[in-house]
Formats: structure tokens, C-alpha cells, sequence
């Protein structure tokens, strides 16, 4: 049981890190400029396989920094030449736009990639097992990844609450017409935290496309997630993205190794459920099956009770 | 590609509307456009009887009335939706259900009259789920209905007496049991039973957006504070709202399972509630008949290009994303704005320029499909060595030349249509002024 619950902990470290990486852009992004990018996935997806293109040529540890780059720069570009262009029609036309972007993006990772997924290995200098618990190996390549997430979130922190530019992003999440009325140019930060963002997707490609797999459904399997993510912790706050990604990634982590169902609960009591027609088909679901909904029923009750989330500002 | 005529275009049409009313050369004109579709649709399987073609004008009337019933919410309503499939595909499951027990002997219901199942079904659970996911609109709106979307398909590999886990449920519509004297066993006969299903849906729908409901429905997404103030309450509105379009998305699910006789939980997926999505938006969301318009299109080259290239759905994603940057209204749009210079008469005015757009335009396309189609052949086709043909030229993917053209052809065409598109702007600014000016 200890051994379950250390090495679950243990995982819900890596994925809500994994998580707070993809979550942290977008939320900040939805906040500073209301828009809710649904193509924040594809950037994580586009980290990976600009990693993967990287590292075969030059190996691992270039593409730590040149992927995100790239990705960070693809982001700046989206934001200057299309988002700010398609802003002038609305806020659907700007949902309508990200969405679509989710879409080509896909589209084009399948065309010059295939639609198999692509050889992204782990490196070969990371590839051991750093130590044996319970009879179990923890890999060197998890330890990285929890080292690469906790660096990030403590660069982040440094660069929202100690720099100029930190400060600007946080006046402008609450008062944006006065910082464009002190002077400061809101639309290149705007810029410069929408690529920002997509570089951290992108950064959580890299280390996530060889740890899962790098394949073209990888950022429809977790963009939905993210979205989750965001609206759990509130929308805009960095903090509630912080504390709702690890709070899912320790739902979905515990939840797979649960094997609880309703026929056993009502067992308990003695009451023999049926196991035929419809009502058969609920009671034998276990915990670890409804894995891929919880997520969504947490966002659906947020959003109808609580709908600025858990550290939320405003309502909408 | 035409910004700046939106405003100018715009009070025109406010104009028009005021003049024209219910004038009796305003009904003889809706009258027309309608009998002038119904004998189209009546008469479209004597001009093209394949196989082919019977599938596709099937797909067409019932991608018609899903789309209307998606533009319900966003167009009418302004509610984006990431899973109208949910609607779409309760209905056709709700359809089968109920052929299946025709089929059992446990119940006797006309096969006409299962779509209305279907419709029904979804209705009952669009208002639930309405009354849930409509208390705000906007973002919260589209990720509630993203959420059960996911959720209903998650759940459908758990609950497999109802989904039928992965095959589905498949049904006979060769039931004996019709109102009409047919037996439904020909595809011919299905299309004019999705015919009349598809012309009442649509005529229904029209009608609603003239009823209090439908305007309401307009008023909430203007501005929902405005519309509480003269004492509709807009949570109560967008559910009805969102009431119906689940119903007519029901229809056209009942009539996807008659037309296939089989529905899976793929129909209400995440996929089918993008595409219908695209759809609707490349129609044109502004106006009534954009989604017919977008429904027809879209399924047509869904069914045609597919056939030649693999590369489909990445034209349907540079096709979307073209259209929401520079024409938002869709297709209807670009032809609405038309309307007025046709009145005017200065049509002769604007083609030329249309004309010299029309050639870099070709060019700047054909570029874009030779680049795609030689990245697609290397990448995916299952011999990349073997020669590749692109309207009849064969060459190999791998050789340096065809890369070059492709880059070319963009590269000048895109240059050139850049400028012919600064012509084409500038002879409808001109046009536009003169129209001002003489007060037509």
C-alpha cells in the first residue's frame, strides 16, 4: 500500500508539473487577453516534435532550448499576424480562429510527419534507473523531468514577481487600460506572453514527447485537460493553475489504481445487483474506468457552481 | 479581403430592410427561392442517378439540417458549441433504439416518423443539458459543452447495453411497418423521405427565427443586460434556444441511422461536432441560408477531393482559417455584400477587378497543392520513391525541381494577389461612394 502511494505521489509530481507547464501560458495568456487559445495543446505538440527533429541531428540537449525557442517564436507570430487581426471581428471570430489553428496545426504535424508516431527516445544518458524503491525503479528521466519543471517554476515566479516585465504582465491581468495609459506597450506584451506561453507548452513537449508518446493525437489527448486545468484553478490565476494541476494529476494518478466499483459498494450491504441491461453496465464500472471522465465532471460542476473556479477573480 | 465595407455595406441592408417588409414582390421573391429549391432537390436524382451521387445528396439533406440547427445556437443565439455532435448522435441512437425494437416486434411506429424519435430523444436531453450549460454564454458555454461531449464519449466504451461499445447499434429499416407505400429498401426512396424531413426542418426553423422566441434568441446575444431589462430572463431564452436546436440535431441524427441503419459513438464525438462547426461557419453563420450553403459545399468537396487527395482535411483547415480572418460572414456573407452593387446595377464595375485576382489567385493555389501533395507523398504515401502525378505531370517527390515550382508558383502568385487585392478594394470603395452619392 505505502509502495502505491509513494510512487503514486511520486507520478502526480511529474504530470501536474507536466500539467502547470501546458495550464501556466494558457491561463495567463486568458487573462491578459481574454482569449481562449485552443490551440495552447498544439504548441505542446509542436514542442515535441521540433524536439524530435532537434534531437536527431544534433541530440538531446540543443533541443531542450532550441525547441521551445522555435515553438516560442511560431506563438509570437500567431499572436501578431493572426489573433491581433482576427480581434477586430469579435470574440467568437477569435475562439473560432484558435480553434481552427488546433485543427491546421494537426493537419500539418500529419504532413510532414506521418500519422504514425515518430522514434522520440529518451536519451541514452538519462536512461538508468536513478533508485529502487520497494523493488520498483524510479528512472533517471523522471527525476529530470521533475528537475526541469521545478527549475521552470521557480524561473517563472522569479520573472513574474521580480522583473519589469513581470510586473507589467500583472498590472495589465488587472488593470490593462492604465498600463496602456502609463505607457507601456500592451499589445508586444500581449506578444511576448502569448509566445512565452507557447514556448512553456512547447518546453513541456520536449521532456513529455519522449517520456508519453510523440504521435499527431497528442495534443487532442490533452489540450481537453488543460482546458480543465484552467477553469478548475480559475482562469487567470497562476496560482489556482498551480494548485488544480497537481490536484487533477493526483485524481487521475490515484484513480487507475482503483479498482472499486458500484456492485461492490452496494455488495457491502448485501444487495446483489443486477448484472444485465443498462443499470448491469453502471454498477460494474470501476473507479479506474471513469479515469478519462473526472476531469470533465469537476469542470462541469465549476462551471455551474463555482464558475470563476478556485482562485478565480472575475466571473466570466 | 473587403474589410472596410462591412459599415457602409451594412446600413444599406438596414436600409433595404425597411423598404422591402412584407411587400408582395418580397413574397413572390421568398416564394420563388424556395419553390426553386424544392424542385432542384425533387429533381436532382433523375439528372445524377450513381451511386455516388445518391450517397452524397443523402449526406447533403441531412449535413443541411444539422448545420441550420448548429447556426441555431451560434448564429441565432450566439452560443459557440464544441458538441452539438451530442444532440446528433443522442438522436440517431435514440432512432435506432426504437428500429430495433420495431425490428424485436415490441413496438409498431411508422419508419417515417423515426427521426421524430430521434428528435424527440435529444430534445429531452437537450433541455436538461441546456438548462445546465446556457446560465452563461460565451467561453464558459463552449467549455461545458466540450466537457459533455468528452464526457458522454468516455462514457460510451462504459456503458455498452446503450453505446454498443465500438461496433454500435445497428438497425433494419426494412420494417413493413410505413406510412407511405414505400419499403425504404432503395437509397432512392430514403432521399426523398430525408427530403421531406429536411424541407419541414428547415421551413420550421426559418419560421422560429421570425417567432418572439427567435428574436429574443437575436436580443440575448446582442446584449444580454438589455434584453433583462425589458424582462426576458436570458438563461430561460438560450435554454429554449438550445431546446430546439438539440431537437432538429436529433432529427438529423434519426435520419443518419435510417440512411445507415447504424449508429456508433463516433456521431457524437468530438469530431463530428467540429465538423459541423467548420461547416457552418464557412457557410456563413450571418445569415439564415449560410449553413445551407456551407452544408452542401463542405460535404460535396468532402466527398469529391477526398477521393483524389489525402490531404482533405488540411485544405478544409487552410479553407477555415482563411475565412474566419477575412471573410467572417462565410460564403452567405461574400454574396450578401454583393447585393446592394447588384441592385445598383455596377456589377460590370467590380468583376474586371475580380478577374485579375482570379489568375494570381489560381497560381498561388496551385502552388499550395503542389507543396502539399509532394510533403504528403513522402510522408505518407506507402512507396515514397514511386512517381508522384499532379494533374497528369508525373514526376518523383524527391527531385528538386517540382519543390522549386511549388515555392514559385506561390511566391509570385501571392505577391501578385496581394495586389490585385488592393484593386479589387479599391473598385468596391469607389463603387460604394458612387452608390452613396446618387442614394440608390
Amino acid at each position: 500500500m505505502s509502495e502505491f502511494i509513494i510512487f503514486s505521489l511520486l507520478n502526480t509530481l511529474i504530470y501536474g508539473l507536466l500539467l502547470f507547464m501546458l495550464s501556466s501560458g494558457l491561463t495567463l495568456i486568458f487573462g491578459l487577453m481574454n482569449v481562449l487559445n485552443f490551440a495552447h495543446a498544439s504548441f505542446y505538440m509542436l514542442g515535441a516534435y521540433f524536439a524530435y527533429q532537434v534531437s536527431i541531428h544534433v541530440g538531446f540537449i540543443p533541443a531542450l532550448f532550441l525547441a521551445p525557442l522555435g515553438v516560442g517564436i511560431l506563438g509570437m507570430i500567431v499572436e501578431r499576424y493572426g489573433l491581433r487581426k482576427v480581434h477586430a471581428h469579435g470574440h467568437v471570430a477569435e475562439l473560432l480562429f484558435t480553434f481552427g489553428l488546433f485543427f491546421l496545426f494537426n493537419e500539418l504535424v500529419i504532413l510532414i510527419w506521418g500519422r504514425n508516431p515518430v522514434d522520440y527516445q529518451i536519451p541514452d544518458f538519462l536512461d538508468f534507473p536513478l533508485f529502487t524503491l520497494f523493488g520498483a525503479d524510479f528512472s533517471a528521466y523522471k527525476g529530470f523531468m521533475l528537475l526541469i519543471s521545478i527549475a521552470m517554476f521557480i524561473g517563472m515566479y522569479l520573472v513574474i514577481n521580480r522583473t519589469r516585465i513581470g510586473l507589467v504582465i500583472q498590472a495589465s491581468l488587472t488593470h490593462p487600460e492604465m498600463v496602456n495609459v502609463l505607457g507601456h506597450n500592451v499589445p508586444a506584451v500581449f506578444m511576448y506572453v502569448f509566445g512565452a506561453g507557447a514556448a512553456l507548452a512547447g518546453l513541456a513537449g520536449v521532456i513529455g514527447g519522449n517520456f508519453l508518446v510523440t504521435e499527431p493525437g497528442m495534443a487532442m489527448a490533452l489540450g481537453p485537460i488543460v482546458f480543465v486545468v484552467i477553469v478548475v484553478g480559475g482562469m487567470g490565476s497562476l496560482t489556482g493553475a498551480f494548485i488544480s494541476s497537481l490536484f487533477l494529476a493526483g485524481l487521475q494518478t490515484f484513480a487507475v489504481g482503483m479498482d472499486y466499483s458500484l456492485a461492490d459498494f452496494l455488495g457491502h450491504f448485501g444487495i446483489q445487483a443486477s448484472s444485465e441491461g443498462f443499470w448491469g453496465d453502471i454498477v460494474r464500472i470501476e473507479i479506474a474506468n471513469t479515469r478519462a471522465m473526472i476531469p470533465f465532471l469537476f469542470m462541469i460542476f465549476m462551471l455551474i457552481f463555482r464558475p470563476k473556479g478556485l482562485m478565480g477573480v472575475r466571473e466570466e | 479581403m473587403i474589410d472596410n465595407t462591412t459599415m457602409d455595406s451594412a446600413e444599406i441592408k438596414g436600409g433595404q430592410a425597411v423598404q422591402s417588409g412584407f411587400s408582395g414582390a418580397a413574397i413572390a421573391k421568398w416564394a420563388g427561392i424556395w419553390l426553386g429549391f424544392i424542385l432542384i432537390s425533387l429533381a436532382l436524382p433523375k439528372i445524377f442517378d450513381s451511386r455516388f451521387a445518391m450517397s452524397m445528396f443523402n449526406q447533403m439533406g441531412i449535413a443541411i439540417v444539422f448545420a441550420l440547427s448548429f447556426n441555431m445556437l451560434l448564429g441565432q443565439g450566439g452560443l459557440l458549441s464544441f458538441g452539438h455532435a451530442v444532440f446528433y448522435g443522442m438522436g440517431g441512437f435514440g432512432a435506432i433504439h426504437v428500429l430495433c425494437m420495431v425490428n424485436d416486434g415490441e413496438l409498431r411506429i411508422y419508419t417515417e416518423l423515426l427521426p421524430l424519435a430521434g428528435g424527440i430523444f435529444a430534445a429531452i436531453l437537450g433541455f436538461i443539458l441546456g438548462f445546465i450549460s446556457t446560465r452563461r454564454a460565451a467561453i464558459p458555454f463552449a467549455l461545458i459543452t466540450m466537457g459533455i461531449g468528452e464526457l458522454l464519449l468516455a462514457s460510451s466504451l462504459l456503458l455498452p447495453s446503450f453505446f454498443g461499445g465500438e461496433e454500435g447499434i445497428a438497425g433494419d429499416r426494412w420494417t413493413e411497418i410505413t406510412l407511405l407505400p414505400f419499403k425504404y429498401g432503395k437509397s432512392i426512396e430514403v432521399y426523398y423521405l430525408i427530403l421531406i424531413w429536411m424541407f419541414l426542418s428547415v421551413a420550421a426553423m426559418y419560421l422560429l427565427t421570425k417567432t418572439p422566441l427567435g428574436q429574443m434568441a437575436n436580443a440575448v446575444r446582442d446584449n444580454h443586460q438589455r434584453a433583462q431589462f425589458i424582462g426576458y430572463d436570458p438563461h430561460k431564452v438560450r435554454t429554449f434556444q438550445f431546446t430546439l436546436a438539440a431537437f432538429f440535431a436529433g432529427i438529423a441524427g434519426g435520419l443518419f441511422a435510417i440512411n445507415y441503419e447504424m449508429v456508433t459513438a463516433e456521431n457524437l464525438g468530438m469530431l463530428p461536432s467540429t465538423d459541423i462547426l467548420m461547416m457552418t461557419v464557412i457557410g456563413g453563420i450571418t445569415y439564415f441560408f449560410g449553413p445551407i450553403l456551407g452544408a452542401i459545399f463542405i460535404t460535396f468537396l468532402q466527398l469529391v477531393v477526398s477521393n483524389v487527395t489525402h490531404a482533405w482535411m488540411l485544405y478544409f483547415g487552410i479553407m477555415f482559417i482563411i475565412m474566419i480572418m477575412w471573410a467572417p460572414d462565410g460564403l452567405a456573407g461574400l454574396i450578401m455584400r454583393h447585393q446592394p452593387i447588384w441592385r445598383a446595377k455596377r456589377m460590370t464595375k467590380i468583376l474586371p477587378s475580380y478577374l485579375a485576382a482570379l489568375v494570381p489567385g489560381l497560381v498561388m493555389f496551385a502552388g499550395v497543392i503542389v507543396l502539399v501533395e509532394i510533403m504528403f507523398h513522402i510522408s505518407l504515401s506507402i512507396d515514397p520513391e514511386s512517381p508522384l502525378s499532379i494533374m497528369g505531370v508525373s514526376f518523383r517527390a524527391q527531385a528538386f525541381m517540382p519543390w522549386a515550382v511549388g515555392i514559385l508558383l506561390l511566391g509570385v502568385g501571392g505577391y501578385l494577389f496581394k495586389l490585385a487585392a488592393r484593386r479589387v478594394n479599391q473598385a468596391w470603395k469607389t463603387v460604394l461612394a458612387e452608390i452613396k452619392q446618387e442614394g440608390v
